[in-house]
């Protein structure tokens, strides 16, 4: 009962429906920074990460939560209903404060590469620290994204990710009440 | 609608429960079966519950009521039933929940807010005494009154077998 002081969207379908269709975005123009509406969030996580999770995660996807998220257990079950698995490798999405090894999650298989996990990962903060360079699909040209709180080797873990494709990882990055997507398709480089 | 789903009445003055959790399944049960407008007048006679914030809902969905031929039969999905639910945390940071047939969000909510209060060790006697025991009591007679209505009317089917 501990962390199961707070409702969800105050308008379920609305809140949902507003933050997918920003996701949509997000993923269609990669490291655009999106805003969600307002939500109280269960501690430790952000009201970007709160949404994006109620918005994306149910009954029918497997989840992994890392140990920094486990304040927010009881919420995440009670507001997502969905089966949490202790394995990475068995999970459809995954919820981190510290980002896993990529190559923990599952990349999905050529033959159905849409089975890639979506790792949802909220960092310090989106809108200043390390400058990354992105391209790829859904960029007219390269664009700089600041990132607060990624692992030294990011870059590198990334152009694996990446090197998969088709298979590979979908990243969701959330501080604060921002978010960003790095679709598998996006290649990155320190900038 | 079968027997065999509606369990969950009152034992008979058995107050020992090895279960932790058979008393609030009994007032639980017991609220969902009452009607949002025999509630709230009990209500007025005895303390409120404490005021509350909505975890979820109350909202309306559906669940599917399984089924299951004879004793052994294989599960089948009976059909899909209209419950109306709620999750609420009251003041003391009790969380409560319920979900009852039909379509009436007042029922929903004012039943989680009683299935909260009533985790309450210093409340849940009184509230018991003022609220789930006439609602259990007024829903064992109708339920005596429906059976015995249906007793009057059945009949007995037997074979003769030296009929050729």
């Amino acid at each position: 009962m501990a962390s199961l002081e707070l409702p969800g969207f105050a308008d379920p379908v609305g809140g949902a429906q507003a933050c997918f269709r920003g996701l949509l975005d997000a993923m269609a123009r990669p490291g655009t920074l999106h805003e969600v509406g307002e939500l109280a969030a269960p501690p430790p996580l952000d009201p970007a990460t709160a949404s994006v999770l109620l918005t994306l995660v149910d009954a029918d996807t497997t989840l992994w939560l890392d140990e920094p998220c486990a304040p927010a257990r009881e919420w995440v079950l009670f507001h997502c209903g969905a089966p949490l698995v202790a394995d990475p490798a068995g999970a459809a999405f995954a919820l981190a404060l510290a980002m896993p090894k990529l190559a923990a999650l599952s990349a999905g298989s050529d033959a159905a590469p849409e089975d890639g996990a979506s790792l949802i990962l909220q960092v310090a903060a989106l809108r200043s620290g390390l400058p990354y360079r992105i391209s790829g699909p859904g960029l007219k040209e390269p664009a700089l994204l600041q990132v607060q709180g990624l692992p030294e080797d990011f870059a590198a873990q990334w152009a694996a990710n990446h090197a998969l494709f088709p298979r590979g990882i979908d990243l969701v990055l959330t501080a604060g009440r921002l978010f960003c997507c790095l679709p598998r398709s996006v290649q990155i480089g320190m900038g | 609608m079968p027997r065999g789903s509606c369990r969950g009445d009152m034992p008979k003055g058995d107050m020992t429960e090895p279960d932790p959790n058979a008393r609030r399944r009994r007032w639980m049960a017991v609220l969902a079966r009452a009607s949002a407008a025999e509630i709230e007048a009990l209500l007025e006679a005895t303390e409120l519950p404490p005021p509350h914030i909505r975890l979820r809902g109350p909202e309306i969905g559906l669940v599917m009521v399984r089924g299951r031929a004879g004793g052994g039969g294989a599960g089948f999905n009976l059909g899909e039933m209209t419950v109306a639910r709620c999750s609420v945390r009251n003041e003391e940071g009790r969380v409560g929940h319920a979900y009852v047939a039909g379509r009436d969000l007042r029922h929903a909510e004012l039943a989680a807010a009683l299935d909260a209060a009533m985790q309450d060790e210093a409340r849940r006697d009184a509230l018991e005494a003022a609220i789930v025991v006439p609602l259990a009591a007024a829903q064992a007679r109708a339920r005596a009154a429906n059976e015995g209505k249906a007793a009057a009317t059945r009949v007995q089917f037997f074979t003769m077998a030296n009929m050729r």
